[in-house]
């Protein structure tokens, strides 16, 4: 009897693939055509591409691209590869092909938008990197809480605390006092939300979204009524990028990775370790045994309830930080609801990255890219509204979020309160 | 001995049917209460705390309850701003009912707006009687067809609907945003992003204005009290919020007892959508007249607190619309008054919930007045 069952959905699961491959192949072919017929370059229009600045130490040549041939070609690909996913054994095929078509017509795009224009490549690099930092903090945030089993919603809400943190205390004290003083609101957060749902019991959705509003009062509250009157209290210094010696001049991706502020540095950093910690230490092991099975951590000696309070807070920190950079690393000064979504887009970047650090920070450089790409665009003045280019990162969470969570899983007993017995 | 027992086993089952009692008694009252006054407490400290001395503290309170229940003036304003809260909160409330946590209504509300006023204004030679209702209709679809994306991709892959809603409510801003440009929605002759108004006869009608034309209560009251009662009738008493109900107790069950779980999520979600449509249609129709960036003033986030205060079932819900329309009123009255930023109102809200969905929380803040405990027995 079970053998039939297990058939029965192993088939299931086997016919599902299928029909994704199929899917998959029609979005590739229906991509192609768009290459073909919407982002048609004329002939002997060419796209320019800046390597390297004027003032760089080691300057490269422009990179030129013909744009007729690449985006036949491109569209060749794109063909190629959806027909493949028809054809015998495209099943295996299915996210690879995915991924590559997707690159395909990102570049393909970019040449049509740069037609007979230039775009510095270099400076859209460095800028991904930037614009992900606070992604991928918020997506390590999360990474951090689900791996205890907490749904954390309120990284918005602590990136948030930690950019209005940042402002008025590096105000105050400057930006080291700041940054700390932001880390530690970002931790208190955490701390507030593991009480809320392991001491509480409170909903863990119901838990963030409270979080989230009341931030988002506080902060808009006060900086309406003080910031508004006293400006002084918001005007904090800004962390500036420190070069690395040698590394920054490599072309390329040398301003991208070292030649950058503190916070995209912070934010490596901490994804390292967080990896180191989480798979490769015994603190790590309990952790996930926390996230994954509460009851047999429990029985074996790990204390749940402590687990989840510190590493909640230890999330708290890490979102806090992040929100640091909205202030302290970008423009000095915070404004109300400065983060618009970007906790959210974190949580995505979580996901799409397998609730693993150093996924959640690639994920966070895809979003970066979008973000980066849609602002840089706007300069290029393509035909297309400004607004939906803006939409461009949203879209692009819907998309990842929709189309991998069939693979990703989540750690088993996440979302649900640990009663003791 | 047989006896003493059986006696001791009525006197339990008594005792635990007191104390039950009791605990609802507590949960839809005594806990409501404390989470009302313990927020504006709160409120009150973070005044103290940035520096608002307490004449002006004293003023603010004044001015909150003359703002919203001092006055003809101040109950209209008051049930003008719970007629969104209600009808978001309806849809809200459903999608809790069926396990759905719905975040999106802001774009929801932001889009069924904006459906109503473009229906209102290219239509608008019809004649009142068939306009107004179709306007309204327009928003509502408009509302349900955005809110079932999210049920749809949720039935389909998976996608978490808190995500999906949050990222279709950034969408629906940039959406609107682009739409107010278009030369055939905005206003003639108008730089800004704003939209053409909306024709008379596509209007809320006032219902006070007889006695008063500044009174903006309008013929929406009587659309939120239909909702409540169609909410009501579909979760209590129709097939299909059955089935809301049972995939929201226990997703497992209902698959199990028949019942097709991404037709119901899609369902469940269309459903809230329409609702928060309809709150936009109501908001354009019968107070602002037009479309504009960002009319929908938080209507869908507050709408979630208005939800969980209301402990999703429709009367709490139009209790706690009423509740925050008074806060939302009075706190514009504190503004004018005391000089005190309205945002002030945005952190009471969020006390009050956290005191509501959090029991133990007030339990343990307020360990007296509530019936002691015994451990685990009284829980059943």
């Amino acid at each position: 009897m079970s053998a039939v069952t297990t058939d029965t959905t192993s088939e299931k699961i086997a016919t599902g693939k299928a029909r994704q491959a199929r899917i998959v192949g029609g979005v590739l072919i229906a991509l192609a055509l768009l290459v073909l017929f919407v982002l048609d370059v004329g002939a002997g229009q060419v796209a320019t591409f800046k390597l390297s600045r004027p003032r760089d130490a080691i300057v490269l040549g422009d990179l030129v691209v013909p744009g007729q041939p690449f985006n036949l070609v491109a569209a060749a690909l794109l063909a190629f590869l959806g027909v493949r996913q028809f054809l015998r054994g495209g099943v295996r095929w299915t996210s690879i092909s995915l991924g590559v078509g997707l690159a395909i017509l990102v570049m393909a795009f970019l040449v049509w938008a740069t037609a007979d224009k230039s775009f510095s490549l270099t400076g859209m690099l460095q800028a991904t990197m930037v614009r992900a930092v606070p992604i991928a903090l918020g997506g390590l945030a999360g990474v951090l809480c689900e791996r205890v089993a907490v749904v954390n919603i309120a990284i918005e809400g602590m990136l948030l605390a930690g950019a209005f943190t940042g402002a008025l205390i590096g105000s105050l004290l400057g930006g080291w006092g700041g940054l700390v003083a932001a880390v530690l609101v970002g931790g208190s957060f955490g701390l507030i939300l593991a009480a809320l749902v392991v001491t509480f019991r409170m909903d863990q959705i119901i838990a963030g979204v409270v979080i989230n509003l009341f931030v988002l009062g506080l902060t808009s509250y006060v900086s309406s009524q003080v910031f508004a009157e006293v400006r002084s209290l918001n005007n904090a210094p800004v962390f500036r990028a420190w070069k690395i010696p040698l590394l920054g001049d490599i072309p390329v991706i040398g301003p991208m990775l070292f030649n950058q502020n503190l916070f995209v540095y912070g934010a490596l950093i901490l994804v390292a370790v967080a990896t180191y910690y989480l798979f490769h230490t015994k603190g790590g092991l309990r952790a996930r045994a926390v996230g994954e099975h509460p009851r047999a951590a429990d029985t074996l000696g790990v204390d749940v309830y402590w687990t989840r309070y510190v590493h909640v807070t230890l999330g708290g920190m890490v979102a806090g930080f992040g929100g640091a950079w909205f202030t302290l690393g970008s423009v000095g000064r915070f404004d109300e609801n400065m983060t618009g979504g970007r906790g959210f887009i974190g949580l995505a970047a979580m996901i799409f990255g397998r609730w693993h650090p150093v996924g959640a920070l690639s994920a966070a450089l895809i979003f970066g890219f979008a973000d980066s790409l849609q602002q840089k665009l706007a300069l290029l003045n393509t035909p297309i509204p400004s607004e939906f280019l803006a939409m461009a990162p949203y879209i692009a969470t819907i998309i990842v979020v929709a189309g991998l969570i069939g693979k990703a899983r989540a750690p088993a007993a996440d979302g649900k309160p640990y009663v003791k017995e | 001995m047989s006896d003493l027992s059986s006696i001791n086993e009525q006197m339990r089952s008594l005792l635990a049917r007191t104390a039950r009692g009791r605990s609802e008694f507590e949960d839809l009252v005594v806990v409501p209460v404390f989470a009302v006054v313990v927020a504006l407490i709160f409120g009150m400290l973070v005044m103290l705390a940035t520096g608002v001395d307490i004449a002006t503290i004293g003023k603010s309170f004044v001015a909150l309850a003359k703002g919203s229940l001092g006055s003809v003036n101040a109950l209209s304003e008051t049930l003008t701003a719970a007629i969104p809260l209600v009808l978001a909160g309806l849809g809200l409330g459903l999608g809790f009912r069926a396990g759905l946590f719905n975040i999106g209504a802001e774009g929801q509300v932001l889009l069924g707006g904006t459906a109503a006023v473009i229906f209102g204004f290219t239509f608008h030679s019809l004649p009142f009687a068939v306009l107004m209702p179709l306007s309204l209709l327009a928003g509502a679809i408009v509302g349900g067809l955005y809110a079932a994306i999210a049920g749809a991709l949720k039935a389909a892959t998976g996608a978490h609907e808190v995500i999906t809603t949050i990222m279709l409510n950034l969408i629906s801003f940039k959406l609107l945003d682009y739409l107010l440009r278009q030369p055939y929605i905005q206003k003639e002759g108008r730089a800004d992003p704003i939209s053409k108004s909306v024709p008379d006869a596509a209007q809320l009608p006032r219902l006070l204005d007889w006695l008063d034309p500044n009174l903006r209560l309008h013929a929406g009251l009587f659309v939120m009290l239909a909702a409540v009662v169609l909410v009501w009738w579909i979760l209590f008493r129709s097939k299909i919020g059955f089935a809301f109900r049972a995939s929201g107790e226990n997703p497992h069950a209902a698959r199990y007892a028949g019942m097709k779980s991404g037709l119901v999520i899609v369902a469940a979600m269309g459903t809230a959508g329409a609702l928060a449509g309809l709150a936009g249609a109501s908001q354009v129709l019968g107070v602002l007249g037009r479309a504009s960036p960002g009319f929908s003033a938080d209507i869908g986030f507050d709408a979630i607190a208005v939800a969980l205060l209301g402990r999703s079932h429709p009367l709490g819900i139009l209790f706690a619309g009423i509740l925050f329309g008074g806060l939302e009123a009075g706190g514009r009255q504190m503004q004018v008054d005391a000089g005190v930023s309205i945002d002030l109102i945005a952190i009471i809200q969020a006390l009050i919930i956290v005191f509501i969905a959090a029991p133990l929380l007030v339990r343990a803040i307020f360990p007296w007045g509530f019936a002691r405990k015994s451990k685990g027995g009284s829980e059943v």
